[in-house]
């Protein structure tokens, strides 16, 4: 009887810890804090819900992309390095994106494309180094170098950043919706 | 009792006179002339004993694929091809199999005992795994192919490892990721994930949330023994069927959302054309001939074995056919072995070379009736008009054509 009235209170506890937390079927791994998953997350949805604070501008990005090495790769001017080109080629035809070539994520629909790969993949070797203001400097600078936006003093932030129109920003497919066991083109016998 | 005892001592009896029989044979043979054995020996040393390794004489390696070198100017490794045509079974060795890679990579170094997998996003439990607990939790292991985008071929191309190297096969072991989004509790509206790696450029992938349950496996083994780095050590995404950059390496995250987010790695598969989308995604009915193939030379005329590869992003194959005319006949190949869903599969064929010219190739058909296309079939299919290029839009599954010539040289028919 002494022992378990030691073991009460100890059962009383865990029950309630479940309770709290909706019980998983294994109980293998823990609950991730609310600041490591801050810290891990870097996605960005199209709508940019997750974009931090911060701002920049097309005219600060232009230093930026000297100062930080970007040049040093892609060329001075975006044209010319050893790393992939970053400005379109002069096709003339702003109407028709898919002329571009694949440089940047000048193609993608939105232009948080562009800021997240800037923010997890550059500069090479030093990626995540970047600090939001920098990463939305830069984003504006290549963004102004290919004529997506035509003013070097606009400034991007978290709030207008979701809403640069971007060249092809209804003409691309939607990949379509995936179903197990099922061809994957409906109509298409190959 | 004593039954048994005479049985061992007839049994002792005759097995000396054996013994001494074949020491009269080797003794004999000594006197005369044994074939002789190698002149030389393989230095035993306690890495040969710990880790095997293959013989000096075996040289198939891989090589770069798509025209940029691996590693490039920055040290980056980028495409690897698997040399196909020197293969035998389905099973790709790991030290062979392909790699590819987001944007050019360096391997990351990764702690096992540091990985961490979390899972975030549209859940009711976020969680976080250690490798060990990740072991701790049921288990499958699952024969599968990895294909890249970028296993195209072209008129200008060689060998079978040129046209089709960016393909390997492996039995993988891991966790089932709709294990861990069950555990996790997946909230209404959660139609896609986003899958993410710990490299230097952490690439990251929109999946289906109907293909991240069914069938998605996050794989800590391959063949046997941990996934190599290449291929994501200590952890990794297998989406059966799918598209090579699916399948996210060193993976560290998965974030359940409500939408496509258009990563970078999905904005490579960007199209204006809806067509081209839907086949740039599951990877249609595919086949090759690997043995005889490009580059090869028939020593003379006579029987051979015909052998290659069939796979299918749709699930298992069900046939396979071969045509020595050029495509005018078809025979059904042997399937060799158990087909598995989204796995390469062996299939053979008997044939006698009569020395003549004539163009080998193979077509396979799965188990949901798709048939892989000829080039011409593609051309007709979209209407393409006579003499201009037939493209063949989203991942490339046309059949392959190998001629060959009347001196036994083998070539790639692609026009």
């Amino acid at each position: 009887m002494q022992s378990f009235k030691f073991l009460l209170p100890i059962v009383v506890l865990t029950s309630l810890t479940v309770t709290a937390q909706s019980p998983t079927q294994y109980g293998v791994g823990r609950t991730p804090t609310a600041e490591e998953i801050t810290q891990w997350d870097i996605s960005i949805s199209p709508t940019g819900e997750e974009l931090p604070e911060g701002s920049g501008t097309a005219d600060i990005g232009a230093q930026l992309f000297l100062e930080k090495g970007c040049a040093g790769c892609h060329g001075t001017n975006g044209t010319d390095g050893i790393a992939p080109r970053l400005v379109k080629r002069d096709v003339g035809v702003l109407e028709n994106p898919w002329g571009y070539g694949r440089i940047l994520p000048i193609r993608s629909p939105f232009a948080t494309t562009v800021w997240d790969y800037i923010n997890r993949g550059m500069p090479l070797g030093l990626e995540g180094t970047l600090l939001a203001d920098e990463v939305y400097s830069l984003t504006a600078y290549l963004l102004y170098l290919n004529d997506v936006i035509t003013d070097d003093q606009l400034v991007l932030n978290q709030d207008t950043l979701p809403d640069v129109k971007m060249p092809n920003e209804e003409n691309w497919a939607q990949v379509p919706d995936w179903f197990p066991e099922e061809p994957r083109l409906r109509g298409y016998p190959y | 009792m004593s039954s048994k005892k005479t049985d061992r001592r007839e049994f002792l009896k005759q097995g000396a006179a054996l013994a001494s029989g074949v020491a009269v044979g080797a003794a004999a043979n000594t006197a005369s002339a044994q074939l002789a054995g190698p002149e030389t020996f393989i230095q035993g040393s306690d890495d040969m004993v710990a880790y095997g390794s293959r013989s000096r004489f075996v040289e198939s390696k891989r090589i770069p694929h798509g025209g940029r070198h691996s590693p490039d100017t920055f040290g980056l490794d980028f495409h690897i091809a698997t040399p196909l045509q020197e293969q035998h079974g389905v099973i790709t060795p790991s030290s062979l199999f392909y790699m590819g890679t987001t944007r050019g990579s360096y391997l990351p170094d990764i702690d096992p005992a540091k990985h961490r997998l979390m899972i975030h996003g549209l859940v009711d439990n976020p969680l976080i795994f250690t490798m060990e607990e990740l072991k701790r939790l049921p288990s499958v292991s699952r024969m599968h192919f990895v294909e890249c985008a970028g296993n195209r071929a072209n008129s200008r191309m060689t060998t079978v490892q040129e046209t089709h190297g960016m393909t390997s096969n492996a039995e993988w072991t891991g966790v089932l990721l709709s294990t861990l989004l069950k555990e996790a509790g997946v909230k209404d509206g959660a139609e896609w994930i986003v899958a993410e790696g710990v490299e230097s450029v952490k690439g990251a992938s929109s999946i289906p949330m109907t293909k991240a349950m069914d069938d998605t496996l996050l794989a800590y083994a391959m063949n046997g023994e941990p996934v190599r780095p290449q291929q994501g050590f200590p952890l990794r995404m297998l989406v059966p069927g799918f598209e090579g950059i699916f399948n996210v390496k060193w993976l560290r995250r998965i974030k359940v959302v409500d939408r496509y987010y258009m990563t970078y790695n999905d904005y490579g598969h960007l199209t204006q054309d809806p067509v081209t989308a839907a086949l740039g995604y599951q990877i249609g009915p595919k086949s090759v001939i690997v043995h005889p193939s490009g580059g090869m030379q028939l020593p003379g005329t006579g029987y051979y074995q015909v052998s290659g590869l069939a796979w299918s992003g749709g699930g298992k194959v069900a046939r396979v056919e071969v045509t020595t005319d050029g495509g005018e006949n078809w025979f059904d190949a042997e399937i060799r072995g158990e087909p598995q869903p989204m796995a390469h599969t062996l299939f053979a064929f008997d044939w006698d070379w009569d020395g003549s010219e004539c163009e080998l190739q193979s077509r396979c058909i799965d188990e949901l009736g798709q048939i892989q296309p000829s080039r011409q079939e593609i051309g007709e299919f979209y209407e393409t008009p006579p003499g201009e290029r037939i493209r063949v839009r989203g991942q490339d599954n046309s059949i392959q054509p190998w001629r060959i010539h009347s001196d036994g040289s083998i070539h790639n028919a692609i026009i």
